[in-house]
């Protein structure tokens, strides 16, 4: 696969990882934080963490749009589609997430017409090919996802699909990385920064986090090299006792980000004044609501939202292990209540939340397990 | 034999789609509900297909119920899974398929060509593996029940000598042996019902392994340890049942996995792990190391076994658990999978 | 939020110019090039794909300017231990040094 397989080479990774034990300072921690949750699943899937020394921590961010979904707005997502003659779509990555009733999965066991689709251009299709039934699409996801749903939009009013709505929820980045920061528990050396969330917005919005908070911010791409060559990037920074924006992604990422998707989103969507994340609790501007040009297909302005709020068991610690403070483990729930099986919190649910990654793919490593993976 | 006292485990209120899909879930339901009410106390690991004896000749068995959406796809259809579904399951479990009965639970207003053509599909295939078709019985249910047609096929076979399937004779050392390219069943499937728009030249593996299997044993039967055709699941539900079962390690080198571009590409876009996608027409053998590279060339002299290849090893570490390990010294440990895999954007 | 995953446009769709059928080592997807229109690919271009939709034009020459960096990490080091002993320590720091770069 090119663009993929060369940033995947076996000897040039070796070297990478190499590079990184030789810029790590022995005399000091470092504790860097990978945003999106694509890197802590990439992380994982590679197993990158096997080749950093024991001095350089990576920490997972909050960006996961399942994890900091609250269970409120999937009951309402959920009672909302629970007419009949409705369709209620999704990413796959909904489908296993619980509410209060029950996960998407075990409504359609119930019998609601539920569809994973692949892209919100396939819930609009099935508007088009079902004119008898009305299709709900409940959209989630950062800056990289909300311009696909911003454009079909835009599709669906040119079309006049009428019968086609969106559940809005989608949220921003930077807010959540300034909660974070704003955190007193909190101590980072600097960011890995979402490589394609800043394909759509750029670079310039982390200038505040390298400037105000004197903290490197390296944009970085999915594959093990891109990783890699991050992490070397933010350490020669340390090193050098610099904190400035970088972009290690450039065969994607323009600085500038992308301008017509942004335009898309503006005429679509306008930020609520606040909105709750899960773990994090209420943020201010921090999500997306369709505007009021796009009403007839904004779910919560043509129907009623029964505004379901509901608060996760005062035990599951999502908070802190979001913010970085505590590692999956060490909640009192981890691996005993909440499993990805019978997840409790929103951590436990997505399968690149955190204690889900860490749950999958780690803790069950014996130390030993370099003797294991010796070839 | 269960008695009053046998204890049920299986506490769920209800009975939930995962615990059909083949993973964690329907193991609790087999392990906690079906296995201490009909085999009692001491049931032992439970494989692919049991072993009979009647009057001192060893018999397998299997039944294995076919609930396919679409019914025809790329490559095959239900009647074909049906058909090589069940007497792959006692292939790997050693013994040659002698006889299937067919149960067709069929769709009132289910089209007659539709059913025919299953039929011949099945006719067809059971001559390919050389199994006899001895007979089935037929229900009818109301539109709008049984998705068109479920199928259930039942087997019995003759036990291969000079081989002992059991996942206690696992040793550490043993080589895992993998017939060929994985995922090419279930991504096709994914592929064919259409929700996705994607489109790739990609078929269903759908075939007998028998004489592949028969290949192994003529070779040296006594060094093949465990086999297991990896369908729902995929190769890491597979391993992961035996490394419990053995509480040993599964070791992977992952760039020794076969796979088909087109099939890492689905996996690729729908975010996806090849070693959860179901195979139809593949199967991993679990084989002793001196006999391994002699195992491993019988394979590639037998027609449908060219792309056969030695995946991992069983080591000590991670006991009961499966590692995928890379050239660049990276590893993840992969598990069973819980429900059916599902598509991801993030 | 983050899968992406590039391919190659192969065609443009004759009826909706802002769909392309794109390729992925064989697997072939309608893909909506609307968030591209300020200047849309071509058959041939390669884009990121993210949920059906063309985030960005790949760059083969960043591609490869990257790859040299990579296949240099280490060599580099090399020679810049030499260079440390030419007594040129901060043009060492660079990386590739400037007098490198074509």
């Amino acid at each position: 696969m090119k663009f993929v397989d060369e940033f995947r080479a076996p000897e040039l990774i070796g070297k990478a990882g190499e590079e990184i034990r030789k810029l790590a300072d022995p005399n000091r921690h470092y504790r860097i934080m990978e945003v999106c949750g694509g890197h802590t699943h990439a992380i994982y899937r590679f197993g990158l963490k096997d080749l950093l020394p024991a001095n350089v921590e990576l920490i997972h961010g909050p960006g996961c749009p399942v994890c900091v979904l609250p269970m409120g707005r999937i009951d309402d997502g959920l009672s909302l589609a629970a007419q009949p003659d409705f369709i209620f779509a999704a990413f796959g990555d909904m489908m296993r997430v619980p509410g209060t009733q029950g996960s998407p999965l075990e409504y359609k066991a119930r019998g609601m017409d539920v569809r994973i689709v692949y892209s919100p251009a396939d819930a609009l299709k099935l508007a088009r090919n079902n004119p008898e039934k009305h299709v709900m699409f409940f959209a989630i996801g950062f800056e990289t996802t909300a311009p696909s749903t911003a454009l079909t939009l835009v599709r669906a009013k040119v079309e006049g699909l009428n019968n086609f709505s969106v559940f809005c929820n989608h949220v921003t980045i930077i807010p959540a990385i300034r909660a974070i920061l704003d955190s007193p528990d909190m101590r980072l050396d600097g960011f890995v920064g979402p490589g394609h969330v800043s394909t759509v917005i750029g670079c310039r919005p982390y200038d505040w986090i390298a400037k105000d908070e004197r903290k490197p911010v390296v944009v970085s791409g999915f594959e093990p090299l891109d990783i890699l060559q991050s992490i070397v990037m933010l350490l020669r920074q340390l090193r050098r006792g610099e904190a400035k924006v970088e972009n290690q992604y450039k065969r994607v990422v323009p600085w500038e980000g992308n301008r017509a998707a942004l335009r898309a989103m503006a005429e679509v969507f306008e930020l609520r004044p606040y909105f709750e994340w899960r773990g994090l609790g209420f943020i201010s501007q921090s999500a997306l609501k369709i505007r009021e040009s796009y009403g007839t297909w904004d779910a919560e302005q043509r129907f009623t939202v029964p505004g379901i709020r509901v608060t996760d068991p005062k035990a599951a610690q999502c908070g802190e292990v979001l913010k970085g403070v505590l590692k999956p483990a060490q909640c009192k729930l981890f691996g005993r209540e909440c499993t990805p099986e019978q997840p409790v919190g929103a951590l436990m649910v997505s399968s690149e939340g955190s204690c889900a990654a860490y749950y999958n793919y780690e803790h069950r490593k014996p130390i030993t397990i370099a003797n294991a993976a010796t070839r | 034999m269960a008695t009053a006292a046998t204890k049920v485990k299986f506490r769920e209120p209800q009975i939930e789609m995962s615990h059909g899909a083949g993973g964690k879930a329907s193991r609790r339901l087999v392990e906690g509900l079906f296995a201490p009410l009909f085999f009692g106390s001491s049931p032992g690991p439970l494989g692919d297909a049991a072993h009979v004896q009647i009057n001192g000749t060893k018999i397998a068995m299997t039944t294995d119920s076919f609930v396919v959406k679409p019914l025809r796809f790329p490559g095959g259809s239900i009647g074909e899974l049906a058909i090589n579904g069940t007497v792959n399951d006692l292939a790997v479990s050693g013994a040659r398929a002698e006889a299937i009965v067919v149960t067709f639970v069929l769709e009132a207003g289910l089209p007659t060509e539709i059913l025919e053509a299953e039929v011949r599909a099945m006719a067809d295939a059971a001559e390919k593996a050389g199994v006899r078709i001895a007979g089935g019985d037929t229900k009818v249910v109301e539109h709008g029940k049984a998705d068109g047609m479920y199928v259930t096929t039942t087997g019995i076979g003759r036990l291969l000598s000079g081989v002992e399937i059991s996942p206690q004779s696992v040793q550490l050392g043993d080589k895992v042996l993998l017939s060929g390219p994985i995922g090419d069943h279930g991504i096709t499937i994914l592929l064919a019902r259409g929700d996705l728009d994607l489109e790739a030249d990609l078929r269903s593996d759908t075939r007998s392994v028998f004489p592949l299997v028969q290949a192994l044993v003529r070779e040296a039967g006594t060094g093949v340890r465990w086999m297991r055709d990896p369908t729902r699941g995929g190769v890491a539900t597979s391993l992961n049942e035996l490394a419990r079962d053995c509480g040993l390690g599964i070791v992977l080198f992952e760039e020794k996995i076969p796979v088909r571009d087109s099939v890492r590409g689905a996996c690729e876009l729908l975010g996806l792990d090849p070693l959860h996608i179901a195979n139809e027409g593949q199967f991993l053998a679990v084989v002793s190391s001196e006999h391994a590279e002699s195992l491993l060339g019988a394979l590639h002299a037998t027609p449908g076994g060219g792309e056969a290849t030695v995946i991992g090893e069983v080591r000590e570490q991670p006991d009961s658990a499966v590692l995928v390990t890379t050239l660049y010294g990276g590893s993840r440990l992969v598990d069973m999978l819980v429900g059916d895999p599902l598509p991801r954007i993030c | 939020m983050c899968l992406a995953i590039p391919g190659k446009i192969v065609a443009i769709d004759s009826q909706n110019t802002h769909l392309a059928t794109v390729d992925v080592v064989g697997v072939r997807r309608k893909v909506d090039l609307g968030l591209l229109q300020d200047a849309p690919p071509v058959p041939g271009d390669w884009v990121l794909i993210h949920v059906g939709f063309a985030m960005s034009k790949i760059s083969e020459s960043e591609a490869a300017d990257q790859m040299e960096t990579l296949t240099m990490l280490g060599e580099a080091a090399a020679a810049m231990e030499e260079v440390r002993g030419y007594g040129l320590e901060n043009e060492a720091e660079d990386y590739p040094p400037q007098r490198w770069k074509q």
